[in-house]
């Protein structure tokens, strides 16, 4: 099945040309359906695609469609890579995939524009698979940007809001800020490796034939990494990701939440012999990311908006696995991806419900006690703020866990800021929880009067999510539970985790009880300041943090402001004053001289030369027929 | 003799819209812009092989000859120049346009100068072409343009005739140095260029520099165009922006790099780094027009700006996505220039502050646009990206500050995308205005934005023919 496995980004190409094209004519809910086929059909290749890459014959193989691009030492060819690594990205984009676009059906039957917005998926589902399939970088970059153009599109999806276009124009124009990190390392990797193939590069990097300096090692790691932190969302470009909310929430919940957001994760997770190499990248990822965890954390604490909440917990999730990457288990990292797809599109998934409950609405402060009329919404919720917070028995549980022992392992101080992140991260999972779900309801008699529960196209993919968010922990069992770590022994002949983490039993049960216990406590917490809420106007601390630490006010001060700026003073004095004064000057004084001698006026200057350039073809005409 | 065919056609086709009454004019125009196009292709096909040539006596007591040479570069941009001619005449149906035969007319001999200066090998010949493309657009300007049109037409023709007579000096001079009699033919240039000695070659290098640095343009010699961009109606702004401006790169690639190699080695450096602040330059600039044409004028400049440093660059990979890009960049911005033509057409404006609403409005104009946007800002699988690519990697590798150029280059990337995404926003996104009914695309423009659209689709995934067909030229020229 490897050899076919051009279908699976195919399908998707084929739904969104269909209907792309047909989108005026096409009835909404045939619409619907070919979308979410495509990318049943592209799933159930992923299926037998990983069913293959799992049996002990099976070797990694590349399998090449054409030449891309071919000059001199540039070659290109558009390749896809098969293995354990992109077979499982494969599973989690078209699986989830497939349940978010089932879930659309429903939540987008009444939109005008339903069959736009499948086609965009199904465009965004295509580049996607291009981003994991590549063979190079350079078709990872193709999907890298292409899933930016579609994230672009989908959050500016209602384009008659000019908040929603400049929530999509942030997002692409971050993200092409780290893109320019991404191609200044795609290009330093072919200067000094003179190729793009992860295959050939990698072979490069092996012990032995290591060569250049440690500094090219990390330069190259830290070009990548800085792509990574615009299109995962991690400090200093993350401020796109909450923006990004205004697009629809499904939207979300694929891109924002389960798959976009993690390549940059997978792109490390890919080039992990090149961060072998390189010490000082890994470290800086490490901080990054652990940093981001925290700092989100916070700003989810004093959100009020149920996509902010879960924006911000994303942007803090990502920080987590950038944490574990830093550490060096990449597995760790990959193993994460895969749980929070599940738990966060879940998540993603019931705030669209209630959203859709309560006609637009999306402040908790205007909900609560919606768990008596949508009780699969409620349910599936709160496995998903469970599983977030690490419950134990939670996949959850298990990914994050794994990523603070290796943190401990590394370096005590992660795993102390680590906690702390987590304390936070059940928190405000359990304020939303409570806020939204218990108590009495806020809102309106109109809204009170709408609430219901989603119909079976929405609830649907939320049991199929809340039951892979209780049961996707145990392919990634801990040591002490367990010899085999399903997810890095099967991911082990593509990605192979950096050096050794042996924790004694003693102290891995004893990290795994105290964040146990503290995300206890911080439920409890939670249930106690929120069980009758009363809203008053923030202040201090919570009021920053309820305005996003005023980054977006930075940015604009520090960067727009001053673009600007610059921008009107290029436009008004160095172009307009400066260089054009110069050349009115020489053309007055043309013009001046041009009236003196009464040859030069304007419009006759070219009547004459074409007196002359008539001349020339007569001349060459007469040379043609009588000189020969 | 396909060659010869490719200028005599479009020179043919011009004489006879002079002489035609009426809206028949457009017809012949468009009947010899497809039949250059009917050439061109069988043309490129075959200068894939080996380079055509015609070679046919001119004017022996100048030392001039009549001969044409059409290797991958030559011939790729004559297929360019029939492509957008064809497109532009298909799209172009103003019915109430004034004197339509002067206007067909005129249009049509600049496409033969343009072909002239593509395939001349012989630099009087090539002088002679260059003038031939110009001075059309002289008159299209001036008598068809906006309200400005004079004080712009003027600007454009101090600018351009300036570095005409410079470069006509330096190829003089030139042929005086050639052995024996006086020769134009490019072959006696290369060598008698060759054979000065590195300070007369800086001489000449800066009298033919400056002419080519006016039409690309380089920063600071750029002033003229967004000016002349915004005065001329839209088929003559195409003219200018898609194909003129390549005049001025191909010129660079043909009749400087190789015909004085120390004066470039010379200057070569200093070159590049004007260009790379005329990408940040011009690119600042866009960011703060609200004239759309301004606006795809100033980036017009930044693209250019790329393009001309990666040709100073001597790089092998740089030089072949130059290539590539001459071609792709030309049919983006026609499709470019059409929409915003179209938009102006319907809205009565093209002041972005006062637009919007294009996808409720003309859906399929919209998503055009769309489309026509991403591809200038390179993204990937659309026709920019390959090309931007390779000139990045040709940039990065060419000189030990390299990465640092390359860098400030890509930031035209970042801010690309702020200033076309603006456009998009404000144009395209948005509520309609109270009340106002515009037309979708109609049935010509729906197919010149098809051809337009098509071609950056299929060379943003297959971009092998271009890069198949120029290869060794790149080769040669970089050396």
């Amino acid at each position: 099945m490897s050899n076919y496995i051009y279908l699976i980004p195919m399908f998707p190409l084929i739904g969104f040309l269909i209907n792309g094209i047909f989108w005026k004519s096409m009835p909404k809910s045939l619409g619907g359906i070919i979308g979410s086929a495509a990318v049943l059909a592209s799933f159930v290749v992923a299926l037998m695609v990983f069913f293959e890459v799992r049996t002990p014959e099976f070797h990694d193989k590349t399998v090449v469609l054409f030449d891309f691009i071919s000059s001199g030492k540039l070659l290109v060819p558009f390749a896809f890579r098969v293995d354990a690594l992109s077979a499982l990205f494969l599973l989690i984009i078209t699986g989830i995939g497939f349940l978010i676009h089932v879930y659309s059906t429903s939540y987008m039957h009444d939109d005008a524009g339903s069959v736009k917005y499948f086609s965009y998926l199904n465009l965004f589902v295509f580049f996607m698979l291009l981003l994991v399939l590549g063979a190079n970088y350079l078709i990872m970059f193709i999907g890298w940007e292409g899933v930016g153009l579609c994230s672009y599109l989908l959050i500016g999806f209602w384009f008659k809001n000019r908040s929603y276009t400049d929530a999509g124009k942030k997002a692409f124009i971050m993200n092409r800020i780290g893109d320019l990190g991404f191609l200044v390392g795609m290009l330093l990797i072919f200067i000094n490796f003179g190729t793009l193939s992860y295959t050939e590069f990698f072979g490069q990097l092996q012990p032995g034939h290591a060569t250049l300096s440690p500094n090219t090692y990390n330069w190259i790691a830290i070009c990548l990494f800085i792509g990574a932190t615009g299109k995962s969302a991690q400090i200093p470009l993350y401020t796109w990701l909450p923006d990004a909310m205004a697009g629809p929430t499904p939207v979300s919940a694929l891109i924002h939440a389960a798959t976009m957001v993690t390549a940059g994760i997978y792109m490390i997770a890919r080039s992990y012999a090149l961060y072998d190499l390189a010490p000082l990248a890994l470290q800086i990822v490490a901080v990054i990311g652990l940093a981001t965890a925290l700092f989100a954390a916070t700003i989810a604490i004093k959100q009020y908006d149920i996509k902010k909440v879960l924006a911000y917990s994303t942007v803090s999730q990502l920080g987590f696995m950038f944490l574990a990457l830093g550490t060096g288990s990449y597995t760790t990292a990959v193993f994460h991806v895969m749980t929070h797809a599940f738990f966060k599109a879940l998540l993603f998934l019931g705030s669209g419900s209630v959203i859709h409950a309560m006609g637009g609405e999306q402040d908790i402060r205007k909900m609560g006690g919606l768990g008596k009329k949508m009780r699969v919404t409620q349910y599936t919720f709160l496995i998903g703020c469970l599983a977030i917070s690490g419950i134990p028995g939670l996949s959850g549980f298990f990914s994050k866990d794994e990523i603070l022992a290796h943190a401990f392992a590394k370096n005590p101080m992660f795993y102390a800021f680590g906690i702390l992140a987590a304390m936070m991260t059940a928190f405000y999972m359990f304020r939303l929880y409570f806020l939204t779900f218990t108590g009495s309801f806020r809102g309106t008699e109109e809204q009170a009067h709408h609430l219901h529960e989603s119909p079976a196209a929405m609830t649907l993919p939320l049991v199929v999510l809340a039951i892979l968010s209780i049961v996707g922990g145990y392919v990634g069992l801990p040591e002490v539970m367990s010899e085999h770590n399903a997810i890095a022994e099967y991911l082990s002949p593509a990605v192979v985790n950096f050096g050794d983490f042996k924790l004694a039993g003693g102290t891995e049960w004893m990290l795994m009880g105290v964040s146990v216990v503290v995300s206890v406590i911080m439920i409890v917490v939670a249930w106690s300041v929120n069980k009758k809420p009363s809203f008053v106007a923030n202040t201090g601390l919570a009021k920053v943090l309820e305005n996003k630490w005023y980054v977006d006010e930075l940015y604009d001060a520090v960067i727009v402001k001053p673009l600007r700026a610059v921008s009107e003073f290029a436009d008004r004095i160095i172009e307009r004053m400066g260089i054009d004064g110069v050349v009115n000057g020489v053309g007055k004084t043309v013009r001046w001289g041009g009236d003196r001698i009464r040859l030069l006026q304007t419009g006759q200057v070219g009547f004459y030369i074409f007196v002359m350039v008539v001349g020339m073809i007569a001349l060459f005409s007469l040379s043609v027929f009588l000189v020969r | 003799m396909l060659l010869l065919l490719l200028i005599l056609i479009p020179i043919i086709a011009g004489i006879l819209s002079f002489t035609v009454k009426g809206p028949g004019a457009r017809t012949v125009a468009l009947g010899g812009a497809l039949a250059s196009l009917a050439v061109a292709v069988p043309a490129t096909l075959n200068s894939g092989a080996g380079p055509l040539s015609y070679d046919q006596a001119w004017i022996p007591m100048l030392g001039t000859r009549f001969s044409l040479y059409g290797d991958g570069m030559s011939t790729m941009l004559c297929l360019l120049v029939s492509i957008v001619f064809s497109v532009v005449l298909i799209v172009n149906n103003n019915k109430s346009l004034d004197r339509p035969n002067a206007f067909y007319g005129f249009i049509m001999l600049s496409q033969a100068g343009l072909m002239g200066v593509f395939l001349a090998y012989d630099a009087l010949l090539f002088y002679f072409f260059w003038e031939l493309a110009l001075i059309p657009v002289y008159f299209l300007c001036s008598y068809w343009g906006g309200e400005k049109r004079i004080t712009a037409t003027f600007k454009f023709f101090v600018y351009t005739f300036v570095g005409s007579l410079m470069m006509l000096a330096g190829l003089i001079y030139l042929s005086m140095q050639t052995a024996g009699v006086n020769s134009y033919a490019w072959p006696d240039i290369v060598r008698a260029g060759a054979s000065l000695s590195p300070d007369k070659q800086q001489w000449v290098f800066w009298l033919m520099f400056i002419a080519f640095a006016i039409k690309m343009p380089i920063f600071p010699f750029h002033t003229w165009q967004p000016d002349a961009y915004e005065q001329s109606p839209t088929p003559v702004t195409i003219i200018l922006s898609a194909l003129m401006v390549k005049m001025g790169l191909y010129a660079v690639l043909r009749w400087l790099l190789p015909v004085v190699p120390a004066g470039v080695d010379y200057w070569s450096h200093f070159v590049v780094i004007l260009s790379v602040i005329g990408i940040v330059y011009a690119s600042c600039l866009a960011i703060v027009q609200t004239d759309m044409k301004r606006l795809v004028a100033y980036s017009s400049i930044a693209h250019m700006g790329l393009m001309s440093a990666v040709a100073f660059s001597h790089s092998v990979i740089g030089t072949h996505g130059i290539m590539l890009q001459m071609f792709n960049h030309g049919i983006t911005i026609t499709g470019m220039w059409l929409i915003i033509g179209m938009v102006e057409q319907r809205w009565g404006t093209r002041n972005m502050t006062k637009l919007g609403g294009m996808a409720t409005v003309a859906p399929r104009m919209a998503i055009a646009f769309v489309i026509i946007s991403l591809a200038s800002v390179a993204l990937p699988l659309t026709n920019g990206f390959v090309g931007e690519f390779m000139m990045f990697a040709g940039l990065f590798g060419s000189a030990d500050n390299g990465m640092m150029l390359m860098v400030i280059a890509g930031l035209g990337v970042i801010l690309g995308a702020v200033y076309t995404l603006n456009m998009i926003q404000n144009t395209a996104y948005g509520e309609a205005a109270e009340g106002i009914k515009v037309a979708d695309l109609s049935l010509n423009e729906y197919v010149g934005i098809a051809v337009i659209v098509g071609i950056i689709l299929i060379l943003g995934v297959y971009p092998k023919p271009l890069l198949d067909l120029t290869a060794s030229v790149a080769g040669a020229i970089a050396k």
